[in-house]
């Protein structure tokens, strides 16, 4: 006998692994990326960079290039200067944060090599690169602050002078009582960490085409962008345009990972370039160009203790972080959000309730630094993981025994953080003792001390975590930035019974649109592929918060959640006016009318749809039929829809060549509500991999002078597929009860311990040796280091 | 970024490639798979004003036998070296080459006579065009000479190749009963340029090392013959002592470049690695 399960409901696409439905045209060839649109009269830019880190602009000629075939502008800092106003990337509640203005081009000095200076609009590209060739820019060259320790030397040359110095932001957090605590402690451990800077290295780079129609004062943008009503409000205010006459359209995007949500010089300037010329102008990033102008992640030094009673119990932290962010902060959501979501979320797993940090976000002449993918939270989780697992070693006690002694217990909510984050409901405790059969950890141990007698040197490791996920207004309303977080929603019933959802949060290739659609084929009682999802026109759809920090199934989902259920309401009103029944004694199931008790059909959707629309002559009097409505939602209650998981990873380490095989990686996960698992799963997968490539692979690496000396695919290492290990996923569901749907965020969980778990089985396999790491990537050349072979 | 503009011409015989480049006053290049070239001309490193197109001449392709030589033509793509018989049974050192050389994708278009007229000092060909003590057939304007390998690779990206000279084919001294050979390299990904690899051919006889080549790559400015290492091995029965004692001079063979990624005291210490596991694999072939 089979027993009926919540997914046994007509309708029921919530919880199902329901396929993508843009997947296989995407995979038809058929995608329609900004690359791949042609206007008429459009041109191409082409920039000339800087060379240097920091130098002043002495001159530009460019009287050649502008004689070149096929050149029908040249445009340099001051001439953009003229139509767009400044940008400042501050917010108000990060308190003394400072940053200084940014324009498209810079006017008298460069701060970062790779810098765009000058623009050479042509008919084709190879044009304006022929033409670039020949602007002759004659710079000064000044010393440039690389280090972040130089960075805040008393002497360092300052980047901003009108800043004062170097120091972007400094925060503290402090609960008090640490230091008694640390001197009272049975154990303490304490290490320094370092965190590389990496990329997000998008299949598609970032791409934009600026139209500006003169005749009618209206800009439209083609953008590769995960938030385009974010970029409408931008380039409105920055160029003076009338909000009404910006349209921003995102359409096919091929990944983002947060780097496409941060202004850049270069899209800016299209803009302007655009409004010059009044002809179409595209720019798309090539693969040099994106190493050096896409925003990097990461890169920290955190020096951090933890204490520990003599049972192992955690009882504080202690924690400093320095975190280079390039020469400003990253304009509208700051650079700053990382290192705050670092020194927030350090500990966050565990019980321990003293803590005491110290950030310090230094500006450096590098590219920006600013939100990618998990932002903050695998240097979080690492600092603390590890520190966990040196606790562990002090104590002699097994990894999962540490962690089941101090993380939060599963019935202890809500509560705080000792940085003040709240949490609704989490899962630690459940996760661990799943993920621990899933490994079937015993076995594990059991071959890697057989292993090692044999000279075969394997390391398990660990890591617990919180996710930020459902972020409200607290994350950037309040701090002045306009940026929503809310969203909104219009849905209508064709004449024909099919069903048309705009929605505000955005499709990057991570399946929104297939989520939305289960969500309201789900709620207004219809098949899923009679529901068509539209997004990433700020013409076509309302305006809201699109895609960022996780937020899509949790605040989109629920837009349209509403939304539908506001829509149903509407059809049953229509539906019992010509049936002459009462509203709650009808239900939509599969496009039917039918009846709650009894789920006999009584009308189709359809004849609904074609009454209403072309014989409203027939409906009782005073009826008008509301086939479409427009809903929002945005987020009350807690501030985050946190999510927690653990992860694993199982590795082999080469201890005479410092190579390294990644064996396996599991996960287990409590994002709420799962709305498709399929989808969840690979969100997970694909955030592990981008984790592990920080842990193994990837770094962008500056030499002396402030010149990345890996800027290509050549020389930077993105994980591949035959490096990476299988990745088995559990699940944990706790839903959030802030909302109807119950889901939380997951695009980021896979990422936020991806490497923490792989520094962990280093360390692990490393044991024998008495050795251990503290840094990412793990590279052989450091990995052989830590063995003492080099 | 987009290459300059450049001319394009199909040539069908040696001859014609060889007047093409004359003709155009040597601001040209000659092109086989493209897969080295057409990055460089994308980055705008190289603009020739003419690329001449050598991949449709017949004389440079084909694999055959010629007595104890195999001719290889210098157009047989990697994928061919990966797959072809003759190579396996009489130049195997190739063929164990071949499935780190990149990617299936450019293994279909990069050809062996590129790999190694480019002397990319990290690639696995040039090295094993050393290791297997190959001879190089360039034509020039004057005619075809031969020239041995070890008199081949001059410097970083430099060979016996004249500007306007095309090699022909490589002539491999075929493998014997009494030989044996060993490959491997390092690489932090699959299908990387190596961090140090290497490939051995040693000839014994009753056990004991008459000959050895042993050639490295990713370790100089060109691939690197480690004579010191194989000056200890010779008249010797490969034991762990001898072994040792070959490893203990291998880092003087070598002359890895300053680089902060992989350090050259860390090359050398790869290097020694490396040669200790291909000496015992080749010890272990013997058994
Ligand atoms: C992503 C990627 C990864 C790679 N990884 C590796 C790797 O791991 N290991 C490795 O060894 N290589 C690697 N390569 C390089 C690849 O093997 C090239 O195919 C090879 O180096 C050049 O062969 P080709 O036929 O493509 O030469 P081309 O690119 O056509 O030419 C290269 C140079 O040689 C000259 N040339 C070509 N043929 C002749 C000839 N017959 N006579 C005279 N001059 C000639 C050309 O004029 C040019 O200067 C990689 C390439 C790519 C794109």
């Amino acid at each position: 006998m089979s027993v009926l399960t919540p997914l046994d409901r007509p309708n029921s696409y919530i919880g199902r692994s329901v396929p993508r439905p843009n997947a296989k045209r995407l995979l038809a060839g058929r995608g329609r990326y900004v690359t791949d649109i042609t206007l008429p009269r459009m041109l191409h830019v082409a920039y000339v960079r800087s060379p240097y880190a920091h130098a002043r602009i002495v001159s530009i000629d460019a009287t050649t290039a502008r004689e070149m075939p096929g050149v029908r502008l040249v445009a340099t800092g001051e001439d953009l200067a003229k139509l767009c106003a400044p940008w400042i990337g501050t917010m108000d509640h990060f308190k003394g944060m400072k940053s200084p203005p940014q324009l498209p081009l810079p006017i008298d000095k460069v701060v970062w090599s790779g810098q765009a200076v000058v623009a050479v609009v042509a008919d084709t590209r190879a044009l304006a690169e022929d033409a670039a060739e020949a602007v002759y820019i004659e710079f000064d060259e000044l010393p440039a602050v690389v280090d972040i320790d130089a960075a805040r030397a008393p002497d360092a040359p300052v980047i901003s002078p009108e800043l004062g110095s170097n120091l972007c932001f400094h925060g503290k957090i402090d609960t008090g009582g640490v230091e008694d605590v640390f001197a009272g402690a049975a154990h303490v451990v304490e290490e320094e960490f370092h965190f590389g800077r990496h990329t997000a290295v998008t299949m598609e780079p970032r791409a934009i085409i600026a139209d500006y129609d003169a005749s009618e004062g209206q800009l439209t943008v083609h953008h590769a962008t995960q938030t385009p009503y974010q970029f409408q409000d931008i380039y409105a205010r920055h160029y003076g345009l009338p909000e009404s006459r910006v349209r921003v359209i995102a359409p096919d995007i091929g990944g983002s990972f947060g780097m496409k949500l941060h202004m850049y010089h270069e899209d800016m300037a299209v803009v302007g370039l655009s409004m010059m010329l009044g002809r179409p102008v595209k720019y798309v990033a090539d693969r040099i160009e994106s190493f050096v102008s896409d925003i990097h992640a990461r890169d920290h030094r955190v020096r951090a203790r933890m204490a520990a009673d003599a049972e192992g119990n955690i009882l504080a932290m202690d924690v400093e972080d320095v975190t280079g962010i390039g020469a400003f902060s990253a304009y509208p959501r700051t650079s700053v959000v990382e290192g705050n979501q670092v020194y927030r979320l350090m500990g966050a797993p565990y019980t321990f309730r003293n803590y005491r940090a110290d950030l310090q976000v230094v500006f450096q002449n590098k590219v920006q630094m600013s939100q990618y993918r998990a932002v903050g939270h695998p240097v979080a989780c690492t600092v603390t993981e590890r520190l966990v697992d040196m606790i562990a070693d002090k104590t002699a006690q097994d990894v999962f025994d540490i962690r089941s002694r101090n993380l939060i217990p599963d019935d202890a909510y809500p509560c705080t953080s000792p940085t003040g984050y709240q949490f609704e409901a989490l899962s630690h405790h459940a996760c661990l003792a799943k993920l621990k059969a899933m490994m079937d950890y015993d076995r594990l141990r059991a071959e890697q001390a057989e292993l090692r007698t044999k000279g075969i040197h394997r390391g398990i490791g660990i890591a617990t975590f919180v996710e930020i996920t459902n972020p409200g207004p607290a994350f950037y309303g309040v701090g002045g930035a306009r940026i929503s977080s809310q969203d909104g929603a219009i849905i209508k019933i064709t004449p024909s019974g099919d069903v048309h959802c705009s929605i505000s949060v955005t499709e990057l290739g991570q399946g929104t649109e297939t989520i939305i659609g289960q969500i309201v084929a789900e709620h207004l009682g219809v098949d899923s592929n009679r529901i068509k999802v539209m997004t990433g026109d700020t013409d076509t759809t309302p305006h809201g918060g699109a895609t960022y920090a996780c937020r899509g199934a949790g605040i989109g989902g629920e837009t349209a959640l509403q939304a539908a259920k506001k829509l149903k309401a509407n059809v049953l009103a229509v539906a019992a006016a010509i049936l002459q029944d009462e509203p709650e004694k009808l239900d939509i199931h599969s496009g039917w009318i039918v009846d709650v008790a009894t789920a006999q059909q009584r009308i189709e959707l359809s004849e609904i749809a074609r009454i209403a629309y072309f014989r409203s002559d027939t409906l009782p009097p005073g009826t008008q039929a509301q086939l479409s409505v427009a809903h929002h939602y945005a987020p009350q209650g807690y501030p985050f829809a946190f999510t927690n998981g653990v992860q694993a990873c199982h590795l082999e380490l080469d201890v005479e060549t410092g190579l390294v095989k990644i064996l396996k990686l599991w996960v287990v996960e409590d994002c709420g509500r799962v709305i498709n698992p399929l989808l969840v799963d690979e969100q997970i997968r694909g955030g592990v991999v981008q984790g592990l490539g920080a842990a193994f692979f990837e770094e962008c690496v500056y030499g002396d002078s402030g010149q990345l000396t890996n800027g290509s695919l050549a020389d930077y290492l993105v994980p591949m597929a035959v490096e990476m290990p299988d990745i088995e996923i559990g699940h944990v569901e706790t839903p959030t009860l802030d909302t109807q749907l119950g889901a939380k965020g997951v695009g980021e969980a896979g990422t936020a311990a991806a490497s923490a778990a792989a520094l962990n089985a280093m360390n692990d396999a490393m044991k024998p040796f008495g050795r251990t790491v503290a840094q990412v990537p793990m590279t052989p050349a450091r990995i052989l280091k830590a063995l003492g072979h080099i | 970024m987009k290459a300059r503009a450049f001319n394009y011409v199909k040539a069908s015989t040696v001859v014609e490639a060889l007047k093409a480049f004359e003709d155009a006053q040597d601001d040209a290049s000659y092109i086989a798979g493209g897969q080295s070239l057409v990055p460089t001309l994308a980055l705008r490193l190289q603009a020739p004003q003419l690329l001449i197109d050598i991949a449709h001449i017949p004389v440079l392709r084909g694999v055959d036998l010629q007595g104890d030589w195999l001719r290889i033509g210098a157009l047989t793509r990697h994928h061919e070296v990966l797959t072809d018989p003759l190579i396996r049974q009489h130049a195997p050192l190739y063929s164990e080459a071949a499935p780190h050389v990149a990617h299936p994708a450019i293994r279909n278009k990069g050809t062996l006579g590129g790999s190694i007229s480019h002397a990319d000092p990290a690639s696995e060909f040039p090295a094993m065009t050393l290791a297997l003590g190959a001879e190089l057939e360039i034509a020039s304007r004057d005619g075809v000479r031969r020239v041995p390998a070890d008199d081949f690779f001059l410097d970083l990206f430099q060979t016996a190749i004249e500007p306007g000279e095309l090699l022909v084919a490589i002539h491999v001294p075929v493998v014997r009963p009494g030989h044996r050979w060993a490959f491997h390299e390092l690489a932090r990904r699959r299908g990387d340029f190596a961090l140090v690899g290497c490939g051995i051919l040693a000839e014994f006889v009753d056990d004991v090392v008459k000959q050895v080549r042993i050639a490295f790559f990713s370790v100089g400015s060109t691939p690197l013959r480690a004579r010191q290492a194989e000056e200890a091995l010779i008249g010797k029965k490969l034991d762990q002592a001898v072994i040792a004692a070959a490893q203990a001079v291998v880092g003087d063979d070598l002359d890895p470049p300053e680089d902060e990624h992989t350090p050259p005291a860390m090359k050398r210490h790869l290097a020694r690695v490396l040669l200790g596991r291909l000496l015992g694999e080749i010890a272990r072939q013997g058994a």
